[in-house]
């Protein structure tokens, strides 16, 4: 478990209906979008959302948004029926300008300022004349977006369906008394928790409850979860350990098998967008280098590796599934991240010990430091690529 | 060229600050917008004859790293010194090390500076460039750049000193920057923007801060004090003397023909120096003052006159011993004792915080340029390691040996005489 950012945070501002043909961004000083009509200023206040024009050429769209009032404010272009959100920018404070760039074809829009960010806002008509910049998204590019997503979210559901497996087994043996099997199972069963990490903990009651470390807890907060029985099974760093009863065991294990079955039927029903996916690549990436690399998560099993890997796999499934977008739009990047996920994983693959990997405290200072670097190596294009797929 | 754009607003003195690089090649460059020189508005040219950060006025505060070359591909080398270049003269004019800016690029992009230094001058920085034994060959002896047959015969490691404890994370490395600011922002700022441009190509193997010059390295800056409260480097080699820097600090053009690259260049001694701050206190002043053999309070040497008077080492003192004792650091490290040899010396206090004991980590972080140190650097240290009664009170943890390169001409990236 950790405090990143949690994927729920962005879920509702990705929903974007246009997808692709929308992202917000401050484009650099004077490499504005437009010349001719395509560079737009908006004054949200209160009780007014002025916009500089009521029309603009098709192509690439600069709103430079001003909130000149004092509460926070929002500024949407909507499509025609005032519900179809083609493009957004979210959070812009009083006194601050954002830049909203799109690609919007010709059409009938609507503009909306919503101040204090609650209710209908404050809605204008916009037109977007036809020009010979027009942009669409073409079918072929649909089409990469959409096999993304939907293997992606495969992915998820097979990784979950995989967890709630595992656990099931490591739940069996481990409340049956059988130490030596539970053990083994332990880092196989987590892998799957560790390969969709960042999806996986995107639910606030559930992570807690079933990844929490020992050192995360808040004072007064129960003890549940994956690390509470990996200290029970590996107490040798622990002073004065008291083992957990049978019943406590039950109890224990118990919560852990429903509350990986609840994960699972919530994963279920989610969906992903491109974006998402990228930054779940990315995310997974960042839980490597606070984490896993530092051999802080398993600190009773010393596990660590199984974790990594598992971190790394999910990232590069996510990334392998934005990969043919990204071939589209930025190859040298493609490129410089799939060399660097060989390059880390050609690291990684020095660790393996049987079917698995050794124990984090076996791995000598001096390569403990090339797997950071290759982390950092990875870590540094991979915070372009969700820019880099959306543009 | 690349220009960067001021941190704070366009002063529109980039051009202005380059075409001058001539004319104050060693001296202060004056903000163009207002002909005077503010608080940290002071600006160093990146490119000139010589790299920046020798022979310019010693600034206050240090940020020195040592990196590992983790790439295999010379490609990669050369272009990430042509990224360094750019954002080295970006951010020594007081820009942003990116051509983009902290906070003028996309939302949904990581900025390509970090953005601790929006507002801050460019505080006089200066970034020097340096290059390890290990670029041109590593610990096994393979040639890992096509670059062994044009390693310099004085760019090896050097050799162990007696007194040694080196840390062997503290010691090495393939690539240096020392990053010297008045402003330790600033000084951290473009290290950890290096650094973040060369992930995947380089990795940082150690890095140290330091405070307080110990060194002047003009005619007209006061001498410093070290942590051992005296004044440190009174004997320096100067900025104004042509003829002590070409004899003591710049690599020659016929010095050495596998190094010809680096001619117009000079070699970095880095030693990282702890004190036992604790034990020297609590000698007395005599005692200390004779360790040193300078008078602690004005610098003058224990046989009369000012800081800058020459010691006289000849001069009798009681029961038959020199007035400035024989192991007195002052003789141990003089030139006249090592054959005439001299350094421009432009260390650095640290401290660290403390150690397990509760005691200061802490000492000098000494830095030297030297036109070779198998003659200017390395007999000295022996000397000193040998029959200096400073030694006492230190212990060397860190050491390395860099070739810094030659300024960078126009169009030009660091070290590009090397690779060509």
């Amino acid at each position: 478990m950790t405090h990143l950012r949690p994927l729920t945070a962005t879920l509702a501002a990705l929903a974007l209906g246009g997808g692709l043909s929308a992202c917000t961004e401050n484009a650099p000083a004077g490499d504005a979008a437009g010349g001719e009509g395509r560079a737009l200023s908006v004054s949200s206040t209160s009780d007014a959302c002025e916009v500089s024009a009521e029309e603009a050429p098709a192509g690439t769209l600069t709103f430079d948004v001003t909130n000149a009032g004092d509460e926070v404010t929002e500024f949407y272009l909507l499509a025609e029926d005032g519900l179809r959100i083609v493009a957004e920018v979210e959070n812009v404070g009083p006194n601050l300008s954002r830049q909203l760039v799109v690609d919007a074809p010709a059409g009938e829009y609507v503009t909306v300022c919503k101040p204090g960010m609650v209710g209908e806002g404050i809605r204008s008509a916009f037109t977007v004349t036809p020009s010979d910049e027009e942009v669409v998204v073409s079918a072929d590019e649909q089409q990469l977006v959409d096999t993304a997503e939907t293997s992606y979210q495969a992915y998820v559901q097979d990784q979950s369906d995989q967890l709630v497996v595992g656990t099931e087994a490591f739940v069996a043996a481990y409340t049956s008394g059988d130490d030596d099997r539970a053990r083994e199972i332990y880092p196989e069963a987590r892998t799957h928790w560790e390969r969709i990490e960042t999806v996986a903990e995107s639910f606030g009651d559930l992570d807690p409850q079933m990844d929490a470390r020992e050192a995360d807890l808040e004072p007064g907060q129960a003890w549940t979860g994956w690390h509470l029985l990996e200290k029970d099974l590996w107490p040798q760093r622990a002073q004065g350990y008291t083992p957990l009863t049978e019943a406590e065991r039950a109890r224990y294990a118990g919560k852990l098998m429903d509350d990986t079955e609840t994960l699972d039927s919530r994963l279920g029903e989610m969906e992903f967008t491109v974006d998402q996916i990228a930054n779940g690549s990315r995310g997974l990436l960042e839980e490597v280098a606070t984490g896993k690399v530092t051999g802080e998560e398993e600190y009773w099993s010393r596990t660590d590796l199984y974790d990594f890997q598992a971190n790394v796999d999910g990232a590069r499934v996510g990334f392998e599934g934005v990969e043919p977008l990204l071939q589209e739009k930025d190859p040298e990047l493609a490129a410089q991240l799939d060399l660097r996920f060989t390059d880390l994983q050609d690291l990684l693959d020095e660790q393996r010990r049987g079917d698995g990997f050794v124990g984090y405290d076996e791995v000598p200072a001096g390569e403990v430091k090339q797997l950071a670097d290759a982390v950092n190596a990875l870590s540094e294009p991979l915070s372009r690529l969700t820019a880099a797929v959306l543009a | 060229m690349v220009r960067g754009v001021s941190r704070r607003g366009l002063l529109g003195g980039g051009a202005a600050a380059v075409g001058l690089a001539g004319a104050y090649g060693l001296g202060r460059v004056e903000d163009p917008a207002t002909g005077a020189a503010g608080a940290g508005e002071e600006r160093y040219p990146f490119r000139g004859e010589h790299q920046a950060g020798i022979v310019t006025p010693a600034q206050d505060r240090l940020h020195f790293a040592a990196f590992d070359v983790t790439t295999d591909s010379r490609d990669e080398l050369v272009a990430l010194l042509q990224l360094w270049t750019a954002a080295a003269e970006r951010m020594t004019g007081g820009g942003p090390a990116g051509p983009v800016g902290p906070v003028e690029g996309a939302a949904d992009l990581p900025p390509d500076d970090t953005g601790e230094a929006i507002g801050l001058p460019a505080s006089g920085l200066t970034l020097t460039f340096g290059f390890g034994p290990g670029l041109f060959r590593d610990a096994g002896g393979t040639d890992r750049f096509g670059l062994a047959d044009r390693q310099p015969a004085s760019l090896q490691d050097l050799p162990h000193f007696p007194g040694d404890q080196l840390v062997g994370r503290r010691t090495g490395g393939d690539l240096c920057v020392q990053a010297c600011a008045q402003d330790p922002q600033v000084a951290v700022h473009a290290i950890r923007n290096l650094a973040r441009i060369g992930f995947g190509t380089v990795a940082i193997r150690w890095s140290q801060l330091g405070f307080g010059r110990t060194s002047s390295t003009t005619a007209a800056q006061d001498t410093p004090r070290n942590l051992f409260g005296f004044k440190d480097g009174t004997a320096n080699v100067r900025a104004e003397d042509d003829t002590a820097l070409g004899e003591h600090v710049w690599v020659g053009a016929d010095d050495d023909a596998a190094g010809s690259w680096l001619a117009g260049g000079s070699y970095l001694v880095a030693r990282r120096i702890n004190m036992t701050i604790e034990t020297w206190d609590r000698q007395t002043l005599a005692e200390q003052e004779g360790i040193v053999g300078r008078a602690k309070g004005t610098g003058a040497p224990l046989s009369g006159g000012e800081e800058t008077t020459p010691p006289d080492f000849a001069m009798p003192g009681s029961n038959d011993q020199p007035v400035i004792p024989v192991d007195a650091h002052v003789r141990v490290v003089h030139p006249s004792s090592n054959g005439g040899a001299q350094m421009l010396r432009r260390g650095y206090n640290f401290v660290d915080g403390t150690n397990e004991l509760g005691g200061l980590d802490a000492g000098l972080f000494f830095l030297a340029f030297v036109r070779d140190p198998a003659t200017d650097f390395v007999p000295v240290q022996l000397a000193m390691a040998r029959s200096d009664a400073l030694m006492e009170y230190l212990k060397v943890t860190g050491s390395a040996l860099f070739a810094v390169p030659p300024g960078v001409g126009e169009g030009e990236h660091v070290g590009q005489a090397l690779f060509t």
